[in-house]
């Protein structure tokens, strides 16, 4: 059974990228109660980016890492703008139709554009061979960068006055207003850091698997399941379920067959909501 | 209350993803420029070539859904590029001519199946009923195919199979449907001979595969072929086709211990399991993966894709010649493979075809001669052209089972299997390298 422990391993690392992409979802559901359903299309955007810098301009796909940021950061606040901030208070059935249309705009267009051909980002780090286990590079350095971005995203909510602004924000709105803190400003940009989260952990996924503009979908729906498992709307439960998630898709293989696997998951997910709606790890208090 | 809003919520969230999921448009790929024109295989002649003395033309719809969107994008697009090809250069020659010297025109209706089965059915019902095809072509992959095989038979129109490899659609009693293909039933067997030539030591063979209908019937093939030459099959393990992440399955792999891993499925999952093998360097000597490593793109994998060997229902390598129709006994049709790939490039940019592009020219073709042998495009006459069919194209042997527990199943047609290595200068270059009197290499083993 040695490869179970070597399963554990890839599926905890994997869980960190998981958790990354979780952790935009569950942001924005946090900070302004809206589910995001272009999460997904959002995801294949960043990994096509890190896709088109690196077979494009031969740019090293973690340093691609930066612009697809800055290009989350930047076309979140443009949807916040155009399609989220003049429904934010209707009912939520308006801000998951108008999410809605964002994805399908972004699918149809990068199908147009791109195709629903898969492609690669043939850049390889290597394996790291320890025993029986051989656990390939790229994996754990997709881990370690998803680690920092968690804890610059804690420091930067904790430490600096705009992110104290965002948790003021999710915390009570109107009170935050009265204060003087500009909600619509703070609401965009809390929606581009949680299109950013997304933009990047699709360029993580880029440099392990590959991809196509349709393979978002899959990631979407396991960050509404770790959203489920953590709490919605607690960035930190967000990591600590994709963690579970992560290490549930190592071990499920190793038992039964793997088709089992999105069985168990989504078998998890409605548990979770039936008996702790809030989450493991317990969700923002509304 | 929350909680049911939660629920409510999430309800909606599984529909809409439903729904982006599957595609984007149900908007028709090609309108027919003149559906009525074709309607019952009309003899009238064309308005535009009333000044013509004796000759007459027609004009034949032939209808087919095509994955312009979804999980079958990839090897779809190159089957319906072939199919185009064949269409402008029969119609650029001025029609299929008949014996008695009337020309045939070719017109395509089709639509985006979005890789869906359920849109398949709604399609090609429409296709017969409102469209009016005089035939059918496949959608591309078996289990599209089984779906759309049923609406032939039951509006009684021909359809030709491409992309579609599974035995069974041929063995419910269909009989309106021709395959271009080789079975599933011989796809991975050529595998098992490869391995053997290559390694009388290797005893152990793993068979990992994509939960589908086309992929399960080639391995359980493959499976008892394998054992009834006395290997011992350590794992045999389906996977679902959504997988991104075989890091896990490739560790219980791994801890089987074969000396070969044979399976797969489809591009996306093929090249994803690809990739993962090499990055894990498991030590197994020898990869067939179904589908996949033909396909001109996988060489994107890099490194992953050195070693790795595929089957192919075509490859311009192996040959099929006038020359090599006579030595075989059999008639020869259409073009040479070289004047296809010329074809094909000069089409689309300098795209090399794959072999999904030759069948979906094959498909065609198969068409052209039968209703060429029928004298006219009357359903029955095509039919009975096809049951007795026995040639040679640049595609391979064509022969159909006539029987009826088979009907339509090809059985002239055989697979070639390539291996990606590497060239003296260290680009990827595909090899045949079975069966050996097509083989253009020594197969690479064991795998890097």
């Amino acid at each position: 059974m040695d490869f179970l422990l070597t399963s554990i391993l890839d599926g905890l690392l994997l869980g960190f990228v998981y958790g990354l992409a979780a952790m935009g979802l569950t942001l924005i559901w946090g900070v302004m109660n809206v589910i995001n359903l272009s999460h997904g299309p959002i995801i294949s955007l960043g990994m096509f980016g890190v896709y088109l810098l690196f077979s494009g301009l031969g740019i090293n796909p973690y340093v691609a890492l930066i612009f697809v940021a800055i290009f989350g950061l930047l076309l979140g606040i443009v949807i916040y703008f155009v399609a989220v901030n003049r429904v934010i208070n209707a009912p939520h059935l308006s801000t998951l139709l108008a999410t809605f249309s964002v994805a399908m705009i972004i699918t149809g267009l990068g199908t147009a554009v791109f195709s629903a051909s898969p492609r690669n980002v043939d850049y390889s780090l290597g394996s790291f061979t320890l025993g029986s286990a051989t656990i390939p590079i790229n994996r754990i350095v997709a881990a370690a960068l998803s680690m920092l971005i968690t804890a610059g995203l804690y420091i930067y909510l904790r430490r600096t006055r705009s992110g104290r602004y965002i948790r003021a924000v999710a915390n009570n709105r109107n009170a935050a207003e009265l204060m003087g803190v500009p909600s619509v400003r703070i609401l965009a940009l809390s929606f581009g850091i949680g299109t950013m989260l997304a933009t990047v952990a699709g360029g993580l996924i880029a440099t392990l698997f590959p991809f196509t503009i349709l393979a978002g979908g899959t990631y979407e729906l396991k960050s509404f399941v770790i959203g489920v498992l953590g709490g919605l709307g607690n960035p930190v439960g967000a990591l600590l379920g994709g963690l579970i998630l992560g290490v549930l898709e190592g071990i499920i293989p190793t038992f039964m067959p793997a088709t089992w696997v999105p069985v168990i998951e989504f078998i998890l997910f409605v548990l979770i909501l039936m008996v702790r709606p809030q989450g493991l790890f317990g969700a923002k208090k509304s | 209350m929350k909680r049911t809003i939660i629920l409510s919520l999430f309800l909606i969230l599984a529909l809409a993803l439903a729904a982006c999921g599957g595609g984007t448009t149900a908007e028709p790929a090609a309108q027919p420029a003149a559906n009525d024109a074709a309607a019952p295989a009309a003899d009238q002649p064309a308005d535009t070539e009333a000044a013509a003395p004796a000759a007459t033309t027609e004009t034949m719809v032939i209808g087919f859904t095509a994955s312009q969107t979804g999980s079958q994008n990839v090897a779809s697009t190159g089957q319906v590029n072939g199919l185009n090809l064949w269409k402008d250069t029969v119609n650029a020659a001025g029609g299929i001519e008949l014996p008695n010297g009337t020309k045939v025109m070719v017109e395509f209706v089709s639509y985006d199946d979005e890789s869906n089965t359920d849109r398949v059915q709604e399609l090609y019902t429409r296709l017969a009923t409102e469209d009016n095809a005089n035939f059918l072509i496949s959608p591309y992959s078996s289990g599209l195919t089984a779906a759309a095989a049923v609406i032939a038979e039951q509006y009684g129109k021909v359809m030709i199979t491409t992309g579609a490899a599974s035995d069974d659609t041929y063995k419910q009693g269909l009989t309106m449907v021709y395959q271009a293909y080789t079975p599933a039933s011989r796809y991975l067997t050529g595998a098992v001979d490869l391995l053997e030539h290559v390694d009388a030591n290797a005893k152990n063979i793993a068979f990992v595969y994509e939960n589908s209908k086309f992929s399960t019937d080639v391995v359980e093939a493959a499976r008892q072929y394998a054992e009834g030459k006395g290997y011992n099959v350590v794992l045999a393990e389906g996977y679902d086709p959504e997988t991104t992440d075989f890091g896990p399955f490739i560790n219980k792999i791994q801890d089987a211990k074969p000396d070969a891993i044979m399976g797969g499925g489809h591009f996306q999952d093929g090249s994803t399991f690809a990739r993962q093998l090499n990055e894990k360097n498991i030590g197994v000597s020898f990869f067939a993966l179904l589908v996949a490593p033909p396909e001109p793109d996988f060489a994107d994998l890099g490194e992953a894709a050195v070693g790795v060997v595929g089957p192919s229902q075509w490859e311009l390598q192996a040959a099929f010649t006038p020359e090599s129709a006579t030595a075989a006994g059999l008639d020869w049709y259409g073009l040479l493979g070289e004047e296809f790939v010329q074809g094909y490039e000069a089409k689309y940019d300098g795209t090399e075809p794959s072999y999904h592009a030759a069948g979906g020219y094959a498909a065609g073709l198969i068409l052209e001669k039968a209703i060429i042998d029928a004298g006219s495009t009357d359903p029955d006459a095509v039919r009975q052209a096809l049951e007795a069919m026995n040639l040679l194209t640049f595609f391979g042997h064509i022969q159909f089972d006539t029987t009826a527990e088979a009907h339509g199943l090809q059985t002239g047609h055989s697979m070639v299997y390539i291996q990606w290595q590497k060239d003296a200068s260290g680009n990827l270059v595909k090899e045949v390298v079975w069966p050996l009197e097509g083989a253009t290499a020594e197969t690479l083993y064991p795998a890097p």
